[in-house]
């Protein structure tokens, strides 16, 4: 399973739990701020397991490749997991798109983003050091919603704080990973098939 | 300090989005009789595209690109008013907005200055900009060009029910569409009708000087 960083964590968590046969080979989750390079890194990596004889399966929402992963699997028969990105994986697209239809202005935050909130979009967004550019990111953002996967006290605390932050009222709407966990086995699954003879 | 100097002061200094440093650099151009169109030309938009280079090859990442576009905005302040003093003609009117639904607009503000300093009239509308506001702006300025934002696949679709309404309203052959956004190609823009796409700023400014250029051409033919 070649997944996004920001899946890693649950995704390992559920490949042991279920006892499934898979390595996990998290990409790092910083892609996601130069979106146009998951494709080709992903790839390098479908192609080196196909020539050691593995199955590949492509943990990865579209997550702002706008079609270079679906490219990725047409070109090398994997399947990657619906939806455009890991809000979608974990709450639903379509609880994604009403939230987005209630207010545009939601800025999404998931336990992986909650914990690594520092270093994967304040020092990435360069706002460590250029706090100025503030306004220019999120100046239009109205609200936070937290899709919990496992909102411990300490996350929830450090979900507040992020909304202090951005000085904007926090809701809570717990997804847990039963989606993720449903998704991966249909294509394991899926994948298992296509192997048979 | 000579103009040579200053003006490659200037480009190091928007180049790494020094913004206090390029006011100052351009003032002092200013009083040393340097012309603003010269430091715009010259230094301002040169380095601008060369940030815009080292972010495609990956050197430079939003932020970089930010702090230059902010840097760069501080000076256009100063030279706008001489600018029209000296009679630099505006090469055209652009209508920009990011399309209802959507609340993004780093890139659509980067364009902006790219139009700017290249010699275009903007007159940006905002974010969640409905296709009503987008007419109403339309007739109101008598833009040469409307430009169409959307950073989400579900906000894309926006291009076409602006162009329709557009169209429903009597003004679509009245203006060019143009059409970007992180994920927005040529093919999606093609589809919904639109006359021009870019996939960056600099080339956004490029290709709506063809287009119209190309109107000019077809309207004294």
């Amino acid at each position: 399973m070649v997944c996004c960083g920001a899946l890693a964590a649950d995704i390992r968590q559920i490949a042991t739990r279920r006892g499934w046969p898979v390595v996990v080979r998290p990409l790092p989750a910083l892609l996601h701020n130069r979106p146009e390079k998951i494709a080709d890194y992903a790839e390098r990596i479908v192609v080196t397991a196909h020539a050691a004889g593995r199955s590949v399966i492509l943990a990865y929402a579209d997550c702002g490749s706008y079609g270079g992963l679906d490219a990725v699997c047409a070109r090398h028969g994997v399947r990657r997991l619906p939806g455009l990105h890991c809000y979608d994986v974990y709450a639903g697209s379509s609880q994604v798109a009403e939230l987005f239809a209630a207010d545009p202005g939601t800025y999404l935050l998931t336990d992986f983003l909650v914990r690594s909130f520092k270093r994967t979009v304040l020092a990435e967004l360069g706002l460590d050091a250029h706090p100025e550019l503030w306004p220019d990111y999120f100046g239009h953002y109205r609200r936070l919603v937290w899709l919990a996967q496992d909102p411990t006290p300490e996350l929830a605390a450090a979900a507040e704080r992020i909304a202090a932050l951005f000085r904007l009222p926090l809701t809570r709407v717990d997804t847990g990973t039963r989606r993720l966990e449903r998704e991966l086995a249909t294509l394991l699954a899926e994948t298992e098939d296509g192997r048979r003879p | 300090m000579r103009s040579e100097e200053l003006l490659a002061e200037l480009y190091d200094k928007t180049l790494t989005g020094n913004g206090p440093a390029v006011l100052d650099l351009t003032r002092q151009g200013l009083d040393q009789g340097i012309g603003p169109e010269t430091l715009l030309y010259d230094a301002l938009i040169p380095s601008l595209e060369e940030v815009g280079a080292r972010f495609e090859r990956g050197d430079f990442f939003v932020p970089e690109m930010l702090i230059a576009g902010k840097a760069m905005a501080g000076a256009l302040d100063v030279l706008r008013p001489l600018l029209a003093e000296t009679g630099a003609a505006t090469i055209g009117t652009i209508v920009m907005g990011t399309v209802k639904g959507d609340v993004h607009d780093i890139g659509k503000n980067l364009v902006n200055i790219m139009f700017e300093g290249a010699g275009f009239q903007v007159i940006d509308l905002g974010v969640q900009v409905s296709p009503e506001k987008f007419i109403d702006a339309i007739k109101t300025h008598k833009p040469d060009i409307v430009g169409f934002s959307a950073f989400l696949t579900t906000t894309m679709p926006m291009f076409k029910a602006n162009i329709n309404a557009l169209a429903k309203s009597g003004l679509r052959d009245r203006v060019i569409v143009m059409v970007g956004g992180a994920p927005v190609t040529q093919e999606y823009a093609d589809a919904v009708g639109a006359d021009g796409y870019a996939a960056d700023a600099s080339a956004a400014v490029a290709r709506a000087r063809e287009l119209l250029n190309q109107r000019k051409a077809m309207a004294s033919a």
